[in-house]
């Protein structure tokens, strides 16, 4: 490995932050796939960026805004009618329990 | 027990007083039936697209400015991502970096005791939208109302290493900061519906030591009262572990306002696990030095500022200077007075007495800006303070009519020299015909006139009382105790 590789244990932290489940051999597929992205970092970190100004996108567009004029929203029973389980206009979600 | 130091830095998020939602346009509102103010983009639903509040921003800058802020010529939108119910996106949009967001490195300045101010450093201000709200039903589960999901959200966060010290300056950051708010018209500051909320960082250490202890986040701290409270509690609970050789474990903790007391709520969980990156769904934004000074020109005076002004030029005590500028619609009818006229110390004593005590009474608590009106029972504007006073400087009426003046004119509007002409009101200041009233009231009570002149002066004020109440209270009070006197020494 480069300058910079994900461990096993890192893959799974990965993966439980984003509340994928992998097993063993599925960590170890993930883990080789991130480390070969990481790998292209190396390539990039090896050009010269001085004086280069980070771009966070690729349209070269600014200030697009909209004005403060509130619209429509759609029916609740649409919005509510995507949930597996509702109540008094409310979506149910299991009991929240901190880890 | 040791001595130990607590150091607390500040967390505070401002629900922006916008019209529309931050990304959307979805209304922005308080209460209303769950889930009836969303739609496909504050919902995450694929292939939306959204377009950041142009006010909102404004507010922002604002504030930062305010706030005496750097602001970046290029500003950025981040996703925070995390999964909780109240997040429908699966991420907050938000600003991350250093000096990425719409402010950073700025300050407040807070009065300290003494007259003198104490500097708070701000480590930056920036923009995000709010969560929506899970509410815990009653036999297991929770539901959501995404109703506040993606509403404008400032956030506002002290310096480290923390300037506050103690729990009186923590509450004293909150309520400069937040008349800061109200007076930029970005927020409405109502801390019990959740339009602004604080969540301090407390943290104790030995007297003396150079590094900071193991800081705890209070959360539900909905007065400025538990603001206060709560620091005092974590200052206390903290320095007890530390004694007694345990350590204090980095956690965000609740407020119980009931016990007044804090209860674990989760372990934090640390920064890299939210994955920032710029929101490739969102354009960054420029701030250019002329729209910077613009903005800043249009500034209006901050409350401290006013309130050292109106100590220093208009020679009122800390206090007055206080409860005047407190509130942006009071300090603006106070100094439309002024400007009418009215001496500055008899302005303030009428507002922030009688009137402050009416308004009061007719359940006015927040006022409203604008037009140098104050309250919405009120009838009263700055130009009938401005006569009243001068009625009564010039000797016209009485302090006691004036404050009867006072209750009328508040309902009915009407200006005071009308009141105190249509209702005979005048004050009586000829000598002969108060004395006249003195001597008929000695006449009538000459057993107490014995008694009084018999060597029991207590009885003076009952004389003074029954003159007032012949004269309907409308007698110069300085010439009927001259002729009082007179008239009790003579018969
Ligand atoms: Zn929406």
């Amino acid at each position: 490995m480069g300058w910079m590789s994900i461990s096993l244990d890192e893959a799974r932290h990965v993966a439980k932050l984003a509340r994928i489940e992998l097993d063993g051999a599925e960590l170890m597929s993930f883990q080789g796939k991130l480390n070969a992205l990481l790998g292209h970092f190396e390539d990039i970190q090896h050009l010269d960026v001085a004086g280069v100004m980070p771009k966070p996108h690729a349209v070269s567009l600014s200030n697009v805004f909209a004005d403060d004029v509130p619209g429509a929203c759609l029916p609740r029973e649409v919005t509510l009618a995507l949930s597996a389980e509702t109540k008094a206009g409310l979506h149910i979600v299991p009991t929240i329990i901190e880890d | 027990m040791s001595e130990y130091v607590l150091s607390v830095g500040m967390e505070v998020h401002a629900e922006l007083r916008t019209e529309s939602k931050m990304f959307c346009r979805c209304p922005v509102a308080f209460g209303g039936m769950p889930n009836t103010r969303v739609c496909p983009v504050c919902l995450g639903l694929p292939g939306t697209l959204p377009v950041p509040n142009r006010a909102a921003v404004q507010m922002v800058l604002r504030t930062a400015l305010a706030l005496n802020c750097q602001v970046p010529a290029h500003s950025v939108f981040h996703r925070k991502n995390y999964f909780y119910p109240d997040l429908p996106k699966g991420y907050q949009v938000s600003q991350y970096g250093e000096t990425n967001p719409i402010g950073y490195y700025g300050y407040l300045e807070i009065p300290k005791l003494d007259g003198t101010t104490k500097r708070i450093k701000i480590r930056r201000v920036h923009l995000e939208e709010d969560t929506g709200k899970l509410l815990h039903l009653p036999g297991g589960g929770s539901g959501v109302d995404y109703n506040r999901a993606g509403v404008p959200l400032m956030e506002i966060v002290t310096d480290f290493p923390p300037d506050i010290e103690d729990p009186d300056e923590a509450k004293e950051y909150l309520v400069q900061l937040r008349q800061t708010l109200l007076y930029l018209g970005v927020c409405d500051g109502k801390m019990e519906e959740g339009s602004l909320r604080c969540e301090p960082n407390i943290s104790v250490r030995l007297a003396g030591a150079e590094t900071y202890g193991t800081k705890t986040e209070l959360k539900n701290l909905n007065s400025f009262r538990a603001v206060q409270l709560g620091c005092m509690f974590e200052k206390k609970r903290q320095s007890e572990l530390l004694e007694g050789g345990s350590k204090v474990v980095q956690e965000t903790r609740g407020w119980n306002e009931q016990t007044e007391s804090s209860f674990l709520m989760r372990v934090k969980e640390s920064e890299q696990d939210y994955r920032y990156f710029p929101d490739p769904d969102l354009i960054p934004m420029e701030f250019t030095p002329e729209q910077i000074e613009a903005e800043r020109a249009a500034l209006p005076e901050l409350p401290l500022a006013k309130s050292t002004r109106y100590q220093k030029d208009l020679g009122l005590s800390p206090y007055d200077a206080g409860v005047l500028t407190a509130d942006r619609a009071w300090a603006e009818f106070f100094e439309s007075a002024i400007g009418q006229g009215g001496d500055a110390k008899q302005v303030c004593n009428w507002m922030n007495g009688d009137f402050a005590k009416l308004l009061n009474e007719a359940g006015e608590t927040a006022l409203t800006s604008g037009e140098a009106t104050v309250g919405k029972t009120s009838k009263v504007r700055p130009g009938h303070i401005v006569e009243l006073t001068k009625l009564i400087e010039a000797g016209t009426i009485s302090g006691k009519i004036a404050k009867e003046v006072f209750g009328d004119m508040f309902t009915s509007g009407s200006m005071p020299s009308e009141l105190v002409k249509s209702k005979g009101l005048t004050q009586i200041s000829d000598p002969a015909e108060v004395l006249a009233v003195c001597e008929e009231v000695v006449r009538e009570n000459a057993g107490q006139a014995e008694q009084y002149r018999a060597g029991k002066e207590g009885l003076f004020g009952f004389f003074v009382g029954q003159v007032m109440k012949k004269t309907q209270g409308r007698a110069n009070p300085a010439l009927v105790q001259e002729s009082l006197k007179k008239a009790l020494e003579t018969q």
